[in-house]
């Protein structure tokens, strides 16, 4: 059993790590489409709207992949997690039905509108609907991460006779601390998955000197909006996030940090190998009483080890939680100092000029998906070895009916499937990227053009 | 509570199947009634505005049915894990062929792309109607209301079914032929010249094929599943809906006589809808009958999810649906008119 468990979780970890590419992308963009439709809507320049169409293209091929990816996230509650949604359903059912009843219907038809209406609408009304397509992305959002936290943190539910999670509180469910702190982390990791992407176009096409107008356009708004989402992400969310892991997950802080040993001032490590033997780190960099600081903001405050847990209380693959959450912590600070480095250029003019920097932008792009990503395993494998934090562990929550034979079967089929998608996806987008924003006539993202009707 | 959440999950199920159905349908009907490169692209452009809202049910009327009867999600999906599965990578392929096929401007790619968006199309309705049958048919639960179905055993029905056996091949043939006939009809309604023409030659075709399975599939239903006809002589105003299955199927015979196109659509979308309540009314309190051990079927009673939890869902099911209803009145509107591909759609969708 112990074997299929391990295919379920890896088959699950797959495909949203692969779903999870599109929707930080689009959550980004569709902040910053809806802001250069408005600058388009307050100051009547064509460019902004051209600008706006060009990644409203871009958006829609991402969020076609979205869509299709995402299908199975909510078949597998059922197809391999079984056991876990017969008794969690009533709960976490809820806010992923909400999903499809409140921001799926209000997404598809504005997308609609939005990539094929603008004549039709006019200008208020299409940004109107960029509106429309940010607010339904964010809301989807913040339901997902809410269906998360109650999985990290439990509220708002009572256990029934026959073991099932009943709801007790809607509001607890909704305003869940956890789901609060962690939704302004991700969507802020989302902006600047965004940002980043914005920005390395404006520098490929400063550097390869074609729609260079186009190209300082998109870098403005990108740096801008980047440094700003950048900043936030460590100071304040991080440090919420940390804190809410801190005072409710104290063995997943523990793992996270490598910190083996509780100890009074405990330092935080920058670098070093978890050895799972040894119990230690191995050839660690340390800043003495950072982790102490930072957890519970009095220097020599004592932070609680591993050895401070029971083993079957500690996640389950703490070397993978040590480093998702230092690639994570580290490319963020990157992330700030990049951002910093192209705003003070921006600020001072030379940015356009300053070939170092946009190489440096240009080639970036890849780096905030990862950290997206490291964020993602570091929540989820350190919620482990509890599907739902403290109520029931992951093995009890599998399909069993589901042998692992199967379930490599289906995993395969993804991964081969995805494969043709990755490729499919980069070679559209470079296409969109190669052929500009400026003068494009054919359809716009999704298909062919409407066909005028015979009749009525 | 779980009698309403039954019938509201059952609406969404039916909305989605009437409405992916008809793209669907267009999919299945795609390579025979468009040659060229410009009718085929009449034909998913009629679909390609409106698909990805019309799969949103799919989502939504899952994360419903999630969230009122978790017992049975996750019964019914751990069971018939392989054939869903499928039917994921089917989504995925016939979604990728819609969305790409006009990216690139090469014979080559659009023509590659018309034969995965056909296919997967055809797959999708035999699947689905399967699946359909499977529930019917019964699966074969334990004690704990678990099951797992392995794609074919010995393709009989019996204590120990495979996903496929004759009677659900024969309904998914059955929901082939319906989904063709009203995916025509759907092609019909939405274009003009050669296209139009072509399909309702197809949907006049197919008519036969679909009232010799309707009846096929009804009497092998009636023998293998002696619930439904407990179920409908226990509630007789549940013949309301076989009668409109029966008049839907007769309305599409009239009205495409009469060259009316859109009366003709609707009719197809009342068949549908008659056949899917008709089955729901007569399983109706099972919602997955068992094939071994009738008392271990799984009832609306034992799968419901919690009280509170349904009360507050309707609640925001009730805001959440008249929303989704105000953003289609307003699409519908602003559409309403010239490009009437997405004027109908919007129309039609919600």
């Amino acid at each position: 059993m112990a074997d299929a468990l391990f295919v379920h979780r890896l088959h699950f970890a797959f495909t949203i790590t692969f779903h999870y590419i599109f929707p930080q992308l689009t959550m980004g963009l569709a902040l910053l489409i809806f802001i250069m439709k408005s600058i388009a809507l307050r100051t009547g320049e064509a460019r902004w709207n051209q600008a706006a169409k060009f990644w409203g293209r871009i958006f829609g091929i991402s969020f076609a992949l979205g869509v299709v990816t995402g299908i199975p996230m909510e078949f597998q509650f059922g197809t391999n997690w079984s056991a876990f949604s017969k008794l969690a359903g009533g709960v976490i059912g809820q806010t992923l039905a909400m999903e499809g009843v409140f921001s799926f219907f209000l997404e598809s038809s504005f997308l609609g509108l939005f990539l094929f209406g603008e004549k039709r609408l006019g200008p208020r009304l299409h940004w109107l609907s960029s509106m429309m397509m940010f607010i339904g992305s964010w809301l989807s959002g913040y339901l997902i991460v809410a269906t998360d936290a109650w999985m990290q943190h439990p509220v708002g539910y009572a256990i029934e006779a026959n073991g099932s999670f009943a709801l007790t509180s809607f509001w607890a469910l909704i305003l869940n601390p956890w789901a609060l702190a962690q939704y302004a982390h991700t969507m802020l990791g989302a902006v600047q998955t965004g940002c980043f992407v914005m920005a390395a176009v404006g520098a490929f096409y400063l550097l390869s000197q074609q729609h260079t107008d186009f190209g300082k356009l998109f870098l403005r708004v990108a740096i801008i909006v980047g440094v700003i989402a950048a900043m936030a992400q460590l100071s304040p969310t991080g440090d919420i996030q940390g804190r809410m892991v801190a005072t409710h997950q104290p063995p997943t802080l523990a793992g996270m940090e490598g910190l083996f040993q509780s100890e009074p001032g405990a330092p935080l490590a920058i670098l070093g190998q978890p050895d799972m033997e040894k119990r230690r780190l191995d050839n660690p960099i340390n800043i003495p009483y950072a982790l102490s600081f930072l957890t519970y903001r009095v220097w020599t405050a004592e932070v609680k080890g591993l050895d401070a847990f029971p083993k079957n209380e500690e996640s389950d693959n703490i070397p993978l939680l040590y480093f998702s959450y230092h690639i994570m912590v580290g490319l963020g600070t990157i992330f700030v100092a990049i951002l910093l480095l192209a705003a003070f250029k921006l600020f001072r003019g030379t940015l356009y000029t300053s070939r170092a920097t946009l190489w440096i932008l240009m080639l970036a792009f890849p780096f905030p998906f990862i950290a997206n990503t490291a964020g993602w395993i570091t929540a989820e494998v350190g919620r482990q070895p509890w599907l739902i934090y403290g109520l029931m562990r992951t093995s009890a929550g599998v399909s069993k009916q589901v042998s692992a034979g199967n379930a490599w079967f289906t995993l395969l089929g993804f991964c081969g499937l995805y494969v043709v998608l990755s490729v499919l996806f980069l070679f559209l987008i470079y296409r969109e990227i190669d052929e500009g924003p400026a003068g494009h006539n054919s359809a716009p993202g999704t298909p062919t053009q409407p066909q005028p009707a015979p009749a009525d | 509570m779980e009698t309403i959440w039954f019938a509201l999950v059952a609406l969404m199920i039916a909305m989605y199947v009437v409405l992916d159905g008809f793209d669907i349908g267009a999919g299945i009907v795609h390579l025979w009634i468009a040659h060229t490169d410009a009718e085929r692209r009449a034909v998913i452009g009629s679909i390609g505005p409106v698909w990805d809202g019309n799969e949103v049910w799919l989502i939504a009327g899952g994360g419903v049915l999630y969230f009122a009867f978790p017992a049975l999600y996750a019964s019914s999906f751990a069971g018939f894990y392989l054939p869903l599965m499928m039917v994921l990578w089917l989504l995925i392929l016939r979604g990728t062929s819609v969305e790409f096929r006009s990216h690139v401007a090469s014979p080559i790619w659009a023509a590659f792309w018309d034969v995965v968006f056909c296919m997967s199309s055809v797959l999708l309705a035999v699947f689905f109607g399967a699946a359909l049958g499977n529930v019917i048919r019964g699966v074969p639960l334990d004690a704990n209301g678990i099951f797992f179905e392995p794609l074919w055993t010995n393709f009989l029905p019996g204590a120990n079914p495979g996903i496929l056996d004759w009677y659900t091949i024969l309904v998914g043939v059955a929901a082939l032929a319906a989904l063709t006939m009203h995916g025509g009809l759907w092609v019909v309604l939405k274009t003009s010249g050669d296209v139009s023409a072509r399909a309702s030659r197809i949907v006049g075709q197919v008519w036969w094929l679909v009232v010799l399975m309707t009846i096929a599939i009804t009497t092998a239903s009636f023998k293998l599943q002696p619930q439904l006809a407990l179920g409908l002589r226990a509630r007789p105003w549940g013949f309301v809906f076989p009668v409109l299955a029966v008049a839907g199927l007769l309305g599409v015979f009239w009205f495409e006589r009469q060259r009316d196109e859109l009366k003709a659509f609707l009719a197809s979308c009342a068949y549908i809808l008659g056949m899917l309540t008709s089955a729901a009314t007569g399983l109706y309190p099972y919602v997955l009958p068992a094939a071994t051990n009738p008392a271990y079927g799984l009832t609306v009673y034992s799968a419901h999810g919690p009280e509170h939890g349904l009360r507050v869902g309707l609640v925001w099911w009730i805001i959440g649906m008249a929303l989704a209803t105000g953003y289609a009145v307003f699409t519908y509107r602003r559409f309403a008119g010239k490009v009437a591909v997405s004027s109908d759609a919007e129309g039609e969708g919600y």
